[in-house]
């Protein structure tokens, strides 16, 4: 007990502990979306992203997060224009947008060498790092963020289902992708301290992947999603303490052997359902039938013929074989 | 089978006058002219790259038109989606290891009429599974969509246009992706939808299929070639027309048999077998040489 209770006589570690928790459940909450979009790679070329527009704001004196989420901001919208023309595509037009701002802050780093220092925490995460005006302002957008996904729940499911065909039924999908980029950035950026730029991405994916083996559902898959976030930022501040590691590296560590046991899990259960799939009667297209002749307008055809039992049998033996391929 | 509609005396609910339709520089479509009216049941049939799915996109509000003038129900289209259309789109185009249950997908078609809770409200779930009911699927309303067998899919996302209460339904390939047993489901149903007030609209390759159960066809290739009842206008002149490759037809009684595998040069050849196992008749119809033996007919 002493081990969990021990830390939090240090403010720095409460603080950290904190905005571990919010930080991992908010990555883990908008990673649902991400993942079953396809878009991965946007947490880390984001993130990325941001980090060019850290060191600008850093050098031109402007507030962190007001310049950084701007930068942010305006990446994501300039990848979704260019990632709409289909020769370029989202993939690429991630890697050109996030490199090219990642290479903006490089390059002003290596041009004024004595800010190389102050960005490690930028880059890895430090928790160290996490003063209360930072705690505020990761509250303020996870607060924010769970009230836009409830509020707007219905857009965002049908947008990240069919994005064209909930354009039609009449969801502003327009709208509902420029308010997804401003959430996804606000996130990443209040989350850089953490998490830093380059595990930001695991820390958005992980939990979401990991949720997706173990359910079907998807409510069920967002609950786990964040639960799964909130318990990798936990276990990972208290790594980190312990072994005076990066912070965002032990929560990336945690959320990644989280994944492994998931994975696990699946690949047994999916076992086993195979198993009793093998089990069941056989599928009905090899039952036995018998065919008839019948006459339509002096057409003769001859029907195979089922019978219905068979086809109940059939069903449940489809479902049994698909359950081999999707967890429920 | 119903007859198509008297039209002379309707109001259009589609209406399209002089219309070009295209993306950037390439114009698919133009001059393009022609009504849908109130309880029909029509069947787009056309080539690969005639431009059906635009037509559709067009209807829709999602392709403005370059030109011309689009109405449905009687106000213009403008980038303005109609707000009176249920769509139904290829299922092969649905991500079906997406984790969302058969109600969450056909609650998707309230969006316009729901007052955007978050949640399923209670009278929205009774009116889903009363129409997942009468489409017979009722029982699978929990369940995960890749969970169901084609024609239930389909089923699903025909539920999802007809929550809504629409007054035309528009439908891109639902026969596609499917077997024959549940091709002949879908359009026995469509027509049952049709004959309770709603005018569909579909895209189809399964020119056998659309003779059999649609009662309108609209053979299009860049330009409407023809249109009109299938047992008219299906014939090998208009379908070789549309599909710019020599097609045959065959008759027998109400029955048309359409050879939908045109190939432009294709070499026919006189063709001799006997209807069905057991049956007496035989005759005689051209086939392209290399589905010699292997062709079938169906019911």
């Amino acid at each position: 007990m002493n081990i969990i209770t021990a830390p939090l006589q240090y403010e720095f570690f409460t603080h950290g502990l904190l905005a571990g928790i919010l930080v991992g459940g908010m990555c883990a909450l908008i990673g649902v979306y991400i993942v079953l979009r396809r878009m991965s790679y946007i947490g880390h070329g984001l993130s990325h992203a941001v980090f060019g527009g850290a060191v600008v704001s850093y050098v031109m004196k402007w507030n962190f997060y007001l310049g950084a989420g701007l930068w942010g901001f305006l990446s994501v919208l300039l990848i979704n224009a260019i990632a709409r023309r289909k020769k370029v595509g989202a993939d690429a037009a991630i890697g050109v947008i996030t490199t090219a701002s990642f290479a903006v802050g490089v390059a002003i780093i290596s041009r004024y060498r004595r800010f190389t220092k102050s960005f490690d925490a930028a880059l890895f995460g430090n928790i160290l790092g996490v003063t209360t005006n930072d705690l505020w302002i990761i509250g303020i957008v996870s607060v924010v963020t769970a009230l836009l996904i409830f509020i707007f729940y219905r857009q965002f499911l049908f947008t990240t289902f069919d994005a064209d065909v909930a354009r039609i039924y009449g969801v502003p999908v327009a709208w509902t992708e420029a308010l997804f980029s401003f959430i996804l950035a606000s996130i990443v950026i209040v989350s850089m301290q953490v998490m830093g730029v380059t595990m930001i991405a695991a820390a958005i994916v992980v939990p979401a992947i990991t949720a997706r083996l173990l359910t079907d559902n998807f409510n069920k898959m967002i609950f786990l999603s964040v639960i799964i976030g909130i318990l990798c930022g936990t276990i990972g501040m208290y790594l980190s303490f312990y072994f005076d590691l990066a912070s965002g590296a032990t929560i990336v560590l945690t959320a990644a052997t989280l994944f492994a046991i998931s994975y696990l899990i699946y690949l047994v259960r999916s076992r086993s359902v195979h198993l009793k799939a093998e089990e069941m009667p056989a599928p009905v297209e090899s039952l036995p039938t018998h065919s008839h002749h019948h006459d339509h307008d002096g057409f003769k055809h001859v029907h195979e013929h089922r019978h219905p039992q068979a086809e109940d049998r059939q069903e449940k033996s489809a479902q049994h074989r698909h359950h081999t391929d999707t967890p429920s | 089978m119903a007859k198509p509609h008297d039209t002379s005396s309707s109001i259009p609910l589609v209406s399209f006058s002089k219309v070009a339709c295209g993306y950037q520089k390439k114009v698919v479509f133009q001059d393009l002219s022609f009504q849908l009216y109130p309880r029909q049941f029509a069947g787009l049939v056309g080539p690969s790259g005639a431009g059906k799915s635009t037509l559709l996109k067009a209807i829709l509000g999602v392709t403005p038109p370059l030109a011309g003038t689009i109405s449905v129900s009687g106000q213009e289209v403008k980038g303005k989606i109609p707000s009176d259309i249920g769509y139904v789109p290829q299922i092969e185009t649905v991500d079906w290891d997406f984790p969302v249950t058969v109600e969450q997908v056909v609650a998707m078609g309230l969006y316009r009429k729901s007052k955007r809770l978050p949640w399923i409200t209670h009278d929205e779930r009774e009116q889903i599974h009363r129409l997942l009911n009468q489409l017979d699927i009722g029982r699978y309303a929990q369940r995960q969509i890749k969970l169901l067998s084609g024609g239930e899919q389909q089923r699903v996302f025909l539920a999802r246009a007809l929550i809504g209460d629409p007054k035309l339904l528009i439908l891109d390939e639902p026969t596609s992706g499917v077997d024959l047993k549940t091709q002949h489901a879908i359009l026995h149903l469509l027509g049952e939808i049709n004959r309770n007030g709603v005018t569909i609209l579909l895209t189809t390759h399964d020119l056998n299929a659309v003779a059999r159960h649609l009662p309108w066809v609209i053979c299009f290739n860049k330009r409407i070639v023809s249109q009109g009842d299938p047992e008219e206008i299906f014939t090998s002149e208009i379908l070789s027309r549309t599909y710019e490759s020599e097609m045959s037809v065959v008759r027998k009684g109400d029955v048309i048999l359409v050879d939908d595998s045109p190939r432009a040069g294709h070499h026919f050849k006189k063709h001799t077998h006997h209807l069905s196992e057991g049956s007496s008749k035989t005759h005689t119809h051209t086939l392209p040489e290399d589905l010699g033996q292997s062709h079938r007919h169906e019911e």
